[in-house]
């Protein structure tokens, strides 16, 4: 049963878009302008560096968020009763967060990373003072209660529709007697979403908490292991549930495409099912130099790691291209950025795995590998699937400007992603203001890829934001 | 290891973008969709098996050997090390190739990261510095030499000038 989405929730939705487009190319920019103080062919002071950094990193998880909330959003409502108000609530939160982030960091010198790592916001060595910090986190606090509500909104309209998470999950068809038609892959994937994102939102909202705490009364201190595992888990889940949430996009506009539905066959909801777990437990992948930690959850974090990646692999990245194998597609943009977007998923799953590894992790651990293998599934898969689905809700399918951009973005994506994961395999320290000469090789290259990237976003930006007016009226 | 992971993220990434290339490149040609779910059903079969007959092995060898000291070792040469914006304070912070270190790795106001780099400024471990802990990181310098200490956890304006050196001297001197 498919519901018509409303004139309303449509242009509710190409507000988000819109917002989103804008903010990721500034971001992208404050991305160029590290790349090329790294270089050496920007002069900026150590602390702008770090602002810089944080605003970006911080941004570039909301933004991330905001897109796939915007897909998953859209799509949903075409099976669930969702809530326009909340929905457009969530973004206005999102708007009050981001001025108090970028007032804390540009006016107050906040610079403490989106990682915000307990107890660094108390403790900045005069770089910021107490309040930039408090109005910073509170900024982050915000953003996620709106999240939150979000996430409340489409776990309430889930049950109503589907009864319990475990028949929203497929369950009933996977592991019983059920012959009755499966959930549709966009509730499967929703619910999964919900699931996993409550759970990582509640995490970062209570170390958000204790960090303002812990800034205003320097008394109150927790384990600084404690503050690290509930940073990781929230920041760990919910961009992976960005990812989550965009993938909608291809199993709902790809098969218009190829005339072949995307089904929730057996394999895709035991797939669900298993990245609903895995997504929960497999964090401390990102604690593995943590000596003082259990071992058996850096082991668990390794072994989880590796099991991650089938699900991605083999069902969702396989699953398209044989939806695409000689179905007589013809190509258009929509298509083709999905279509992109799912190998850029793909691919980053496997740098990510081989650092997942703890032998491997000891040489590559905060080195520019990591962002060489998180940038190959949010900037060539988040980003494709957020654009390919700009182009579908505007209903272009493309012209010359269009595929240059698509091959401006190629280029420039793949070019500067491998200029991280050389670098890291050069032990390049990540997250540093100024680099080594023998480093700037690699970085020059990278600044001109990122150059190269922007101006394929910026194109697919512009383009979306001029079939805007037209598309809000259909 | 660093080589070895850039070779095998490459070259399967490579493998990964063929087959998205070559499924393009047919889909154009059109094809019976039943058909064509059937022989990928089979495929993706066999890529799961082969992918977990695959790990298992790849999973037991590269957890043989952890880099998790339970105990400290009574023969080993103890380094203190404790991180601080933003400077490194080592101490001895001179000891002899050969012989295990046991670097004891704390931090007193943020977390830290302490990376061991080698005179080609490729790494060779690390573990993460945090107040309240003391982290014990095993390793042995092969050879005699100078190296440095750089800290690999973002930890404040000051971040990127944490840096310290280690000689190593050669056994017997």
């Amino acid at each position: 049963m498919e519901n018509v989405i409303s004139k309303g929730a449509k242009q509710s939705v190409l507000g988000y878009l819109a917002t989103a487009g804008v903010v990721l190319l500034l971001l992208m920019v404050f991305g160029l302008t590290m790349r090329a103080a790294q270089a050496g062919g920007l002069d900026i002071p150590a602390e702008i560096f770090y602002q810089l950094m944080t605003a970006h990193g911080i941004g570039m998880v909301g933004i991330a968020g905001m897109c796939g909330a915007a897909i998953m959003w859209y799509f949903l409502g075409q099976y669930v009763k969702l809530s326009t108000p909340i929905f457009l609530l969530n973004i206005g939160l999102f708007l009050v967060g981001v001025v108090m982030i970028l007032g804390a960091i540009f006016i107050g010198g906040f610079a403490g990373a989106w990682t915000f790592l307990y107890p660094l916001p108390a403790n900045s060595a005069g770089a910021w003072g107490d309040m930039s910090a408090v109005v910073h986190l509170s900024g982050v606090l915000i953003i996620g209660v709106g999240f939150l509500l979000f996430h409340l909104d489409t776990g309430w309209a889930i049950l109503k529709q589907y009864g319990s998470l475990g028949k929203a999950l497929g369950w009933p068809q996977l592991f019983g007697n059920s012959t009755a038609d499966a959930p549709p892959p966009t509730v499967v994937a929703s619910t999964m979403v919900l699931i996993v994102n409550v759970l990582g939102l509640v995490s970062g909202a209570s170390i958000l908490v204790i960090s303002m705490v812990n800034i205003l009364v320097p008394e109150f201190s927790i384990d600084p292991l404690l503050g690290k595992n509930m940073i990781f888990f929230f920041g760990h889940v919910f961009i992976n549930a960005t990812i989550y949430m965009s993938v909608i996009a291809v199993y709902e506009i790809l098969p218009r495409y190829t005339g072949r539905a995307w089904k929730s066959s057996k394999p895709f909801l035991f797939a669900w099912t298993c990245s609903t777990l895995f997504v929960v437990i497999v964090y401390p992948h990102h604690l593995l130099m943590d000596i003082n930690m259990p071992t058996w959850m850096a082991v668990m974090g390794q072994v989880i790691s590796y099991l991650s990646g089938l699900p991605v692999l083999v069902v969702t990245a396989f699953g398209a291209l044989a939806y695409v194998h000689r179905s007589g597609m013809k190509w258009g943009m929509p298509a083709s950025l999905l279509f992109l977007a799912v190998f850029g998923w793909a691919a980053g799953v496997i740098p990510a795995i081989v650092d997942g590894t703890i032998s491997v992790n000891l040489v590559l651990h905060n080195t520019q590998w990591v962002p060489g293998h998180f940038h190959t599934y949010l900037l060539l898969g988040v980003v494709p699937m957020a654009m390919g689905f700009m182009y579908y809700i505007t209903e272009n399918e493309g012209s010359f400007i269009d595929t240059a951009g698509f091959w401006a973005f190629v280029v420039g994506g793949f070019g500067f992603i491998f200029t991280f994961l050389w670098a890291g395999k050069e032990s390049v320290p990540r997250r540093f203001a100024e680099h080594q000469a023998e480093w700037m090789g690699t970085d020059q290259l990278g600044a001109l890829f990122a150059a190269v990237t922007i101006l394929g976003v910026a194109i697919f930006a512009v383009r979306f934001l001029a079939n805007l007016g037209q598309a809000a009226k259909s | 290891m660093q080589d070895l992971a850039w070779n095998i993220s490459l070259w399967l990434m490579l493998l990964l973008a063929a087959a998205f290339i070559f499924v393009a490149m047919k889909s154009g040609e059109k094809a019976d969709a039943a058909e064509v779910q059937s022989s990928a059903g089979k495929i993706r079969a066999a890529l799961f098996w082969v992918i977990l007959i695959a790990g298992v092995p790849i999973t037991m060898v590269t957890l043989t050997d952890l880099p998790y000291a339970a105990q400290s070792d009574s023969t080993a040469q103890i380094v203190k090390a404790e991180g601080s914006q933003f400077n490194w304070d080592i101490n001895p912070t001179q000891v002899v190739a050969g012989q295990p270190v046991e670097f004891h790795v704390t931090a007193i106001d943020a977390t830290h990261g302490f990376a061991v780099y080698d005179d080609t400024m490729t790494l060779l471990t690390q573990t993460q510095a945090m107040p309240e802990y003391t982290n014990i990181l095993k390793y042995t310098f092969a050879k005699a030499g100078t190296y440095k200490v750089l800290c690999l956890e973002y930890c404040g304006s000051g971040h990127h000038v944490m840096s310290e050196e280690i000689t190593v001297v050669a056994g017997g001197n």
